[in-house]
């Protein structure tokens, strides 16, 4: 049974039908799914959760899909990890990543996404799909695509890494590299979607497209056993999964599934290169001011979000607050997260887990109380960022005698380096 | 002097369906004038009570965003394109 009602703006609240819209035609804001609450909270419970396969659709009510979902009956659901090594380098106390870097079937949290925007544009009618990406996003619609058996094209910028670019073509799209950034990507695609007719995720789908990003946060507080964290990092690119992470937990507490008086206090992390929310944020203003991105976090470089003014406000109405790290903290914050946890996160992974070390730091998120960083994509794919920083394999014959000469010139190491001096 | 304006489908209402009009102007500002004398309705779709762009709008010159330039006192020229183009999550 359907629990959405309808679409509605979310500057001026004129209402509209269910259909592939995405501005308001009054006041072009960004129109919002509307849900039946009363008849959510009749029909979803713990239980009825705990019952259902280990994926995002087992919050399908809280999802705005009419029949039962098609796309993405594998995705979401991802590790939420007890990070105890992260949390001694760290100096706190209770510490967990929420782990999309292995998200199925494309490694990154647009997994989730998409199978919302996907499922929603086949109940729609569409053969083709489509989305404007730095990368992450173009290799899941490529993934879901193909197993969805549709049409699809992707716009990228052209400079993106190998692994992103192979990481979309291999499911056999037509790609378009795009001379520019991300903002221009966008730019273009927008004029595409008005004259082409086909289903952007990310632009006449994107009411539904980021309902999808609530699941992050209904997995979070299910598997902290249904209760909130008190601090949550998540990173900023075009806004989307932010204030849907304050929305996930705010429906939770609507519809009877968590109870108790905790408000996370959620925190937007950027790369120093790309800083537009982060720059309104320590301003005090509501002004975004688009940037020109330079970082190696292609994957967060966008200069101009679209849903940056909804960030600040969730950041502001938690209590929380945001930080920027530079390239180099980015790399460092890579690297702590392998070598405490064994996960391999990309560039924007990095990013988070050095803000979070800033803001211990800076006294901002205490040391003893419950934190979660959100990991949204997957280092393989984006091994350019730290190829000059690890070490290079030796290289000798296959003889015992060169290992043990080897050997014996290696300085003696234990487990894998925990203090920051180490990890070069 | 005339200049290229495209179009967003929320807009078209106003330009009897039209994907592209072309107006008179020396500024975005001027141009945003015209394009109300043309296609009445249109300027509060695009600005604020205070006659800002809108939070949700972007406007380009030949590609550019205006807020890299002049904001409403960019400068345009003869045979300049100039798109208006709703916000768009990010990807």
């Amino acid at each position: 049974m359907s629990t959405i009602t309808g679409l509605t703006c979310r500057e001026c609240g004129q209402e509209y039908p269910i259909a592939p819209l995405h501005v308001c035609e009054t006041c072009f804001g960004p129109l919002e799914v509307v849900y039946d609450y009363d008849s959510i909270r009749q029909q979803l419970t713990r239980e009825v959760i705990e019952s259902r396969p280990r994926s995002l659709w087992r919050y399908r009510e809280l999802l705005p899909v009419s029949g039962e979902p098609t796309v993405g009956l594998h995705s979401g659901f991802t590790p939420l990890v007890k990070a105890d090594r992260l949390a001694a380098y760290f100096g706190v106390k209770e510490l967990y990543v929420k782990d999309d870097s292995v998200n199925h079937p494309t490694f990154s949290y647009k997994d989730r996404v998409v199978s919302v925007a996907i499922s929603k544009a086949m109940e729609f009618g569409f053969d083709t799909v489509s989305c404007a990406s730095t990368g992450n996003l173009a290799n899941s619609v490529s993934a879901h695509a193909a197993r969805a058996g549709l049409r699809c094209f992707i716009f990228i910028p052209a400079d993106l890494e190998q692994g992103k670019i192979i990481g979309s073509t291999i499911y056999g799209p037509r790609a378009v590299g795009i001379r520019g950034n991300y903002d221009d990507v966008n730019r273009l695609c927008s004029e595409i979607a008005d004259k082409y007719g086909w289903a952007f995720v990310n632009i006449n789908i994107r009411p539904y497209y980021t309902e999808g990003a609530k699941t992050y946060g209904f997995e979070i507080a299910e598997q902290l056993g249904w209760r909130l964290p008190q601090h949550v990092i998540v990173p900023t690119a075009g806004g989307t999964i932010l204030p849907k992470v304050a929305k996930a937990f705010e429906e939770l507490k609507k519809v009877g599934l968590i109870e108790g008086s905790v408000r996370p206090k959620i925190y937007t992390a950027q790369a120093a290169g790309c800083a537009p929310v982060i720059h309104a944020l320590h301003k005090g203003s509501d002004l975004i001011v688009p940037v020109k991105p330079n970082t190696i976090a292609k994957s967060i470089a966008i200069g101009n979000p679209a849903d940056g003014y909804y960030v600040l406000r969730a950041v502001r109405d938690s209590g929380g607050w945001g930080e920027a790290v530079t390239d180099a903290e980015i790399v460092e914050g890579i690297q702590i997260l392998a070598r405490t946890e064994g996960i391999f996160t990309e560039p924007a992974g990095g990013t988070t887990v050095a803000v979070t070390k800033k803001l211990i730091e800076q006294g901002r998120i205490p040391r003893n109380e419950s934190i979660v960083i959100c990991i949204t994509g997957n280092g393989y794919k984006t091994i350019e960022a730290v190829v000059n920083d690890v070490e290079s394999p030796f290289e000798i014959n296959a003889r015992l005698q060169e290992f043990d000469e080897l050997y014996r010139s290696l300085a003696p190491t234990t487990t894998p380096a925990l203090g920051a001096s180490e990890l070069h | 002097m005339s200049v290229r304006v495209r179009v967003p489908t929320p807009l078209r209402r106003f330009t009897g369906g039209a994907e592209e009009v072309s107006v008179a102007g020396t500024t975005i500002a001027t141009l945003v004038e015209d394009l109300e004398k043309n296609h009445p309705g249109i300027k509060e779709r695009i600005c604020d009570d205070e006659g800002k762009i809108r939070r949700f709008v972007n406007i380009f010159v030949n590609g550019d965003d205006i807020r890299f330039l002049d904001n409403l006192e960019t400068a345009i020229k003869d045979g300049d394109e100039v798109s208006i183009v709703p916000a768009i999550a990010g990807g």
